[in-house]
């Protein structure tokens, strides 16, 4: 992997999603296309972790202009990871859709190329205003993809959700937009190695990325602008719920990070917003979810909570807190899309995600309720899952820097984030004839049960992969947790990103 | 300093415009507000310098041609967004943007929905001044309620 190459992981998907966008539903040739291009995609993402795994950093001007002028593609250990992950999750979710309804539309393979190629445009460029861009081009064909889930079935939910995705996405966008005019306008630059550590010599400079971070924490979903994530998701189908978990909010949590540890230089003053911030994200989160009857809205809700978690690391910025925040941010796009897919696989099968008309999962398809639960340990945090190692060096990191009231919210909301898991373990394991005082209210025990549909292995093995995953993780922690703090010490000392993108 | 006002106002105006429930209101609000960012954009510039960015201009009374190709990028990609909004703004059934998805409503309850939110929107054309009690949400003080109807109408396909 050099650094030449860096351009043809945006290149590539959208050239993809060029030629196979005349293709016909279903068409075999452009469905072939897209696995062929996930795959490559993803052995692309492994192969530059193996490159930068020392925490060297490539960088490319694209375009060949000086640099300064050109719009730089920087990868290094951080977003080789993240584009790793990222093309892991893309790759399982795709195949998911391939083999549900949602992958018959004519239009679904040329979008989630579009969207894979704006997810590592957005995680490899380092220019503010380029990652304004690739964020549009990441969301474009999610709003596709938002309708076309659900063409001829349920448009009340599916349309009042994408209406509330989009008009949320393009106000934060602008006000994204509003933050990158002013660091322009103050900092006379957008590149990012430009501005490194501007904002920490510059108060004017402060309050423009300021403008940036805000935006971003809002795409992010951090509480208090929460709500449209818990809405939307649900809505839309299993796929593409699975789908946007992994990528979307995500990508917003990378570049809180990265702006953070450039531009402000790990500024120790604002850091207490985010720690006050981020703790009310995990508790409020994981209180939502406690009233919700359905599994994608507990998931949902879940998204939230778990986002707390994510970036409480960059609220510490210490080198374990930053270690600690990036080993669980990959270990959750794993755990969170493996939870959804498994829920999604039942809700496929069973036409319902509401937990009260769910029954007899554990006898059909004893292997996908086993898939749902080693996620939903990992998600708790329990050993010898990769939430175990995730938690357990956040809580140390917290304690470590002296924010003992945000380690015992972590540990609290651990607690309840089990409690919400065995609610829906519960639905799962239910025998099918067993009595439910809920649904006997409404007289449904009059009828005869119906049979309970199987899932069947073929949508029980893209959930069951990425639980494997995270077992892996957690038993070999020591690799990965090696690379994340490779990333951290990138993200603490970022002399060898600037030089990469500017050599003297 | 008149740049500097009409940035204002645009922000104003959409910031009203955004505040009504009424799904096409908001999408005119979300454009006031993309306008108000791009002329933002522009005065990150500087408005004093005007001179094209060619060869042979003084640097120093040329426009900054950044900004310029930062806005144009802004504008395209704002006006592929709202016309995706349009296009959901008549799909599906209006008023739905006034009803949350509580926790009893499930994907087989839509039929019921159908009629329930057909018939509201009926009254609502019918007489415009159904008020408090035939608007479940509630919208706003009367001068709002007034115009609802036409722009329902307007939603409606």
């Amino acid at each position: 992997m050099t650094a030449t190459m860096l351009p043809l992981f945006v290149g590539l998907p959208l050239l993809a999603a060029g030629i196979t966008a005349p293709a016909r539903a279903c068409a075999p040739w452009a469905r072939a296309v897209l696995i062929a291009l996930l795959i490559a995609n993803l052995a692309a993402g492994i192969a530059l972790v193996a490159t930068t795994s020392s925490g060297a950093v490539l960088a490319e001007q694209v375009g060949g202009w000086p640099g300064g002028i050109a719009i730089p593609f920087v990868g290094d250990t951080l977003s080789a990871l993240m584009l790793t992950v990222t093309g892991l999750l893309a790759l399982v979710c795709a195949v998911f859709g391939l083999m549900t309804g949602t992958g018959e539309a004519r239009l679904y393979p040329p979008l989630v190329m579009a969207l894979v190629g704006g997810v590592n445009g957005a995680l490899l460029t380092a220019d503010i205003f380029n990652l304004f861009v690739f964020i549009e081009v990441m969301l474009l064909p999610s709003y596709g993809l938002l309708v076309l889930a659900r063409s001829g079935q349920g448009t009340l939910r599916s349309v009042t959700g994408a209406r509330l995705y989009v008009a949320f996405n393009l106000f934060v966008s602008t006000l994204f937009l509003a933050g990158v005019a002013m660091v322009y306008g103050t900092a006379g630059t957008v590149n990012l190695a430009e501005l490194a550590g501007a904002a920490q010599q510059s108060p004017t400079v402060a309050v423009a990325a300021g403008i940036c971070i805000a935006a971003l924490s809002m795409k992010a979903a951090v509480v208090p602008v929460h709500g449209w994530l818990a809405q939307a998701y649900p809505s839309t189908s299993p796929t593409i719920s699975a789908l946007f978990s992994g990528l979307h909010t995500k990508v917003a949590i990378y570049a809180i990070y990265r702006i953070y540890a450039v531009v402000f230089d790990g500024d120790t003053r604002w850091l207490w917003i985010g720690v006050v911030l981020f703790s009310a994200t995990m508790l409020i989160g994981v209180l939502g979810a406690v009233g919700e009857s359905t599994m994608r809205s507990i998931l949902a809700f879940h998204m939230v909570s778990q986002i707390g978690y994510i970036l409480l690391g960059v609220a510490l910025f210490t080198p374990l807190g930053l270690a600690a925040g990036i080993f669980y941010l990959l270990h959750h796009m794993i755990v969170k899309a493996s939870l959804f897919l498994s829920c999604g696989a039942v809700e496929e099968r069973h036409g319902t995600d509401a937990l009260a008309r769910i029954r007899g999962v554990a006898r059909r398809d004893p292997l996908l309720v086993a898939a749902f639960g080693m996620a939903a340990l990992s998600l708790a945090g329990l050993p010898p899952f990769s939430g175990f190692v995730a938690k357990l060096t956040l809580i140390l990191a917290a304690l470590d820097a002296g924010q003992i009231a945000a380690a015992v919210v972590a540990i609290v909301v651990s607690l309840l984030t089990l409690l919400s898991m065995i609610k829906i373990w519960n639905v799962l394991v239910k025998r099918p004839d067993e009595d439910d005082t809920a649904t006997g209210s409404t007289g449904d025990t009059l009828v005869a049960a119906p049979p309970v549909p199987r899932v069947g292995l073929r949508l029980t093995l893209p959930g069951l992969v990425l639980a494997m995953v995270t077992l892996g993780l957690g038993l070999g922690a020591e690799l990965l947790y090696g690379l994340s703090a490779t990333a951290a010490a990138g993200l603490l000392d970022t002399s060898s990103y600037v030089e990469a993108v500017l050599p003297r | 300093m008149i740049l500097a006002l009409t940035i204002g106002l645009l922000v104003a105006g959409a910031a009203y415009l955004m505040f009504d429930r009424s799904y096409l209101r908001t999408i005119l609000g979300l454009l006031l507000f993309g306008h108000a960012v791009n002329l933002l954009l522009f005065a990150t510039g500087g408005t004093q310098r005007r001179g094209e960015p060619l060869e042979g201009t003084d640097p120093a009374l040329s426009a900054d041609p950044l900004p310029q190709a930062f806005v144009l990028t802004a504008i395209v990609i704002a006006f592929a967004i709202v016309v995706v909004m349009l296009v959901l703004a008549v799909t599906g059934r209006a008023g739905d943007d006034t009803r949350d998805r509580g926790p009893a409503e499930t994907p087989d309850d839509d039929g019921d929905d159908r009629t329930g939110d057909g018939s509201r929107t009926e009254n609502g054309s019918r007489d415009g001044d159904d008020g408090p009690t035939g608007d479940p949400q509630g919208h706003g003080g009367p001068a709002s309620n007034g115009d609802r109807p036409a722009d329902r109408a307007g939603v409606t396909r």
